[in-house]
């Protein structure tokens, strides 16, 4: 699965810095059907963690209403050099993992 | 014999009709939205003020609509935001996303992009430490809805 993730490299002790993730994923809503009737079975991600050098600094719980390619921008304060590890989970045991550095002067 | 309109009746009354239906999109209730935001907030207050909801009051397309939630808050360890909740009223279902955040986020502001099955308000709540809860809400046109459409 194509994970689009947006860390800056370097940045300096105590700036808040805004981190993007988008994975691609189809969401599928479970509230649509085929043209013969047929519901299409509900497929989302319902959760996505984000952990900077092992610490949890942003989570989400996802409902159908978030858009098909889950895109997420949110914000932490660089702390020390070290790496972002993003996890999304979600139905039918989807799992799908990425990661970051980060240099902190 | 022209046919009267007795005899014409019931004829008509004799045919079994086929009943033509629309498949009509599931919606939630105004009642879904505050159920789903009581789980949330449970019996708290709700304040408004804080939170800032920046969505297009009108779009296009509502299957990807961005949105950006902010709370005016200085995120320090004993005063910060912990959780952002975000409803709709009409989707199928009232829930859009809970965001939780912590004192290292720095900045209490999260952006992701949403479906929006009609024309309908959103609702952002704000969590903060001490566990007060703030609103905004903002109403929005959408000319083409999401969620519910035929998969062709």
């Amino acid at each position: 699965m194509a994970v689009l993730i947006n860390v800056p490299a370097k940045a300096k002790r105590g700036d808040i810095i805004e981190i993007r993730a988008l994975t691609s994923h189809i969401m599928e809503t479970g509230f649509r059907h085929t043209m013969d009737g047929a519901l299409v079975p509900r497929d989302i991600i319902t959760s996505f963690t984000c952990r900077y050098n092992g610490a949890e600094i942003f989570r989400a719980d996802l409902f159908p209403a978030i858009a098909a390619n889950p895109y997420l921008s949110f914000f932490t304060v660089a702390k020390e050099s070290g790496k972002f590890e993003f996890e999304w989970m979600g139905d039918n045991g989807y799992s799908s993992t990425a990661s970051a550095s980060i240099t902190v002067e | 014999m022209p046919t009267t309109r007795r005899q014409f009746l019931s004829l008509a009354g004799s045919v079994t009709v086929i009943p033509i239906v629309t498949p009509r999109p599931v919606e939630a209730t105004p009642a879904m939205l505050n159920t789903a935001i009581r789980n949330v907030v449970g019996e708290a207050p709700i304040r408004a003020g804080k939170v800032k909801l920046d969505i297009p009051p009108l779009v296009e397309n509502g299957n990807t609509v961005p949105m950006t939630v902010s709370v005016s808050s200085p995120m320090t360890a004993d005063d910060y935001v912990k959780s952002i909740h975000v409803f709709n009223e009409k989707n199928p279902q009232p829930n859009i996303g809970n965001f939780y955040l912590n004192p290292s986020s720095g900045r209490a502001e999260i952006s992701t992009r949403i479906r929006l099955a009609d024309t309908q308000k959103v609702v952002a709540i704000a969590r903060l430490s001490d566990d007060s809860f703030w609103q905004v809400t903002a109403d929005i046109v959408v000319t083409l809805a999401a969620c519910t459409e035929e998969v062709n």
